[in-house]
């Protein structure tokens, strides 16, 4: 028996468009794994952002996370980091040969199986008696889960007029982006294509961003090409990223964050600086399960004493790639390079909230004639939810049918844990897309039946606030 | 009754004229999680390293081959109602289809226990 045979691992990251300048070939390793990822994808940033909350017992959020950023080092001077130049994009980064992530050995002692992922080994699940993806899966939904997800690229830019450059790259609008606040965006090609998602989070005088592992090195292109010389980009390559995420999460961090404030005051969507065991760390409180917690980024130095630290509380296992994937796709949260690609852009995939409003007339930035067409006009395909009857999972690939008409194609599909039931999202024709319509997915030339259903298929839980 | 092993992780009992076949412990520690098998229909010929059924994990859908060339007489319909038997008692409760023995010249190339076991540990 060949593992993994139907569930076509990950297609290939699709080749990028990227004029007079060569794709790095270090991206796209994606293999194996059933696609899990990556990325902070946030399907409520941006509804969430319109209007933001006060902190009550603070000032604004602003004031209180803006002091306590005042005491970030200046990014320009933070150890670990690979700044990127143009010569860089050009030359260099073709030959850097991966090393192994921080916690490689880490997750190695823990009996992780690790499998290639984005260009590193990556722990697919763990052993003993709470590893395995629904162990592991139920445990983030019950208690809190530690994800290692340093092969996200963590990338600072800086410089003069730093916002008016990055508007003119990401559709995104920076002048309520405040200090303190991170939003998701979408990095889009001249035909409006996703090249990849990532959350952007202000810094003083700085904005931070984390990209897709897979498309990290195609996207500092990107980037680099796109932004003026005098806007310096520099990749935190001995940076660590962890996320912590479930509903015993905010317990278990607020133990150990030390900051000018508590962990409390941190609400979805924001992130500020702290201290984890004496290491200065900054805290986002974001994920990719759709359950409240936190994304960590600290020094890959202390990335295994972080983890051992967090992993010793009660309420913390060390969760893997396969139980990130179930969990994104039950909270609805896309996968770059499987439910986004070139080929898809962001209005069918339902996340104009990644368009920000003021960007939606203004337009200015790569591909805003479609996204403005698609906006006014809607798209001939919508990106949607499907509950299928039964147990077999319709997996990525797998068509879509209304009779005997193919109207669709699943992009991410499996066995919910939470809900006993297969679940899939598909593009499909927009004549299709409302909710409860009947269709039918192929399966090894079996029809199943499909409802379409409203995502996420397992409600989301941040914090927003108490 | 001689139980014999393919490379394919596959596991096979011979009773008589009759094969039991099941997927091995290491086959389903590596699969992980089964939520669904799919199991050839009673009565389908099925041919030596041909498909005869699929095993859906968490993460993936994978095959399994027809360790022999026979008809097969009966499945395990205790998998429909729960899957995980596969994982909880792969060698055992979990087997998933008896089979006739057309040919029975092919089990003299499957692996004995002792093959199998040194297989696994080269993996």
């Amino acid at each position: 028996m060949p593992f993994e045979k139907g569930a076509k691992a990950p297609k290939e990251q699709p080749p990028r468009k990227l004029s007079g300048h060569r794709t790095a070939r270090l991206c796209d390793t994606l293999e194996s794994v059933s696609g899990t990822s990556p990325e902070a994808t946030e399907g409520e940033a941006g509804r969430a952002q319109a209007g933001l909350p006060k902190l009550s017992g603070h000032p604004t959020e602003g004031a209180v996370l803006g002091e306590c950023l005042g005491a970030l080092p200046d990014c320009r001077i933070l150890p670990g980091i690979f700044r990127v130049s143009d010569h860089d994009t050009d030359d260099h980064l073709e030959d850097i040969a991966l090393e192994p992530l921080p916690l490689d050995a880490w997750h190695r002692a823990k009996g992780a199986r690790m499998v290639p992922f984005a260009g590193y080994e990556m722990p697919i699940q763990y052993a003993g008696p709470f590893g395995g993806i629904v162990a592991e899966h139920n445990w983030t939904r019950e208690s809190a889960g530690l994800f290692d997800v340093s092969h996200m690229g963590q990338l600072v830019l800086s410089g003069p007029d730093l916002d008016a450059a990055v508007e003119a790259r990401l559709p995104i609008d920076l002048s309520t982006l405040k200090l303190g606040q991170q939003r998701y965006s979408l990095l889009l090609d001249e035909e409006g294509g996703v090249l990849d998602d990532l959350m952007v989070s202000r810094w003083p005088e700085a904005l931070y961003l984390v990209v897709n592992g897979a498309t990290k090195w195609d996207d500092m292109g990107t980037l680099r090409e796109a932004l003026p010389d005098d806007i310096t980009m520099n990749y935190l390559d001995e940076r660590a990223l962890l996320a912590l995420q479930g509903p015993k999460a905010a317990d278990a961090l607020a133990r150990h964050a030390k900051g000018e404030y508590p962990l409390s005051a941190l609400t979805f969507m924001k992130f500020g600086l702290f201290k984890l065991a004496g290491h200065e760390v900054t805290i986002a409180r974001a994920g990719y399960t759709g359950e409240d917690g936190f994304e960590i980024s600290l020094a890959s130095e202390a990335a295994a004493e972080i983890a051992d630290l967090l992993c010793g509380e009660p309420e913390v296992k060390p969760i893997g790639l396969g139980a990130r994937d179930s969990l994104r796709l039950e909270a609805g949260l896309p996968l770059y390079g499987h439910d986004l690609s070139p080929e898809t852009s962001p209005i069918e995939a339902g996340l104009i909230f990644g368009i920000n409003k003021r960007r939606r007339t203004e337009g200015g930035f790569p591909g805003a004639d479609r996204i403005i067409r698609e906006i006014a006009e809607g798209t001939q395909r919508k990106w949607v939810g499907l509950k299928i009857e039964g147990r077999l999972p319709a997996r990525e690939g797998a068509d879509v049918f209304s009779g005997a008409d193919k109207i669709g194609t699943v992009t991410s599909g499996g066995f919910s844990p939470t809900l006993q039931a297969p679940i899939a999202m598909a593009y499909v024709a927009s004549e299709h897309a409302a909710l409860g319509t009947q269709l039918e997915v192929e399966v090894r030339g079996k029809r199943l039946a499909a409802t379409v259903s409203p995502t996420p298929f397992v409600p989301h839980r941040y914090y927003r606030g108490s | 009754m001689p139980r014999y092993y393919t490379d394919e992780h596959e596991w096979i009992d011979v009773e008589d004229d009759i094969a039991t076949v099941g997927i091995t412990e290491y086959a389903q520690e590596q699969l992980g999680d089964i939520v669904f098998v799919e199991l050839p229909e009673v009565g389908a010929m099925i041919e030596q390293g041909k498909d005869a059924a699929v095993v859906e994990s968490v993460k993936a859908a994978s095959d399994v081959y027809a360790p022999i060339t026979g008809e097969v007489t009966e499945t395990n319909s205790a998998l429909e109602e729960d899957p995980a038997l596969v994982n909880s008692s792969p060698e055992d409760a979990g087997w998933f289809f008896k089979m006739t023995i057309a040919a029975p010249a092919e089990l003299d190339k499957l692996m004995d226990e002792d093959g199998y076991k040194a297989f696994v540990e080269d993996l």
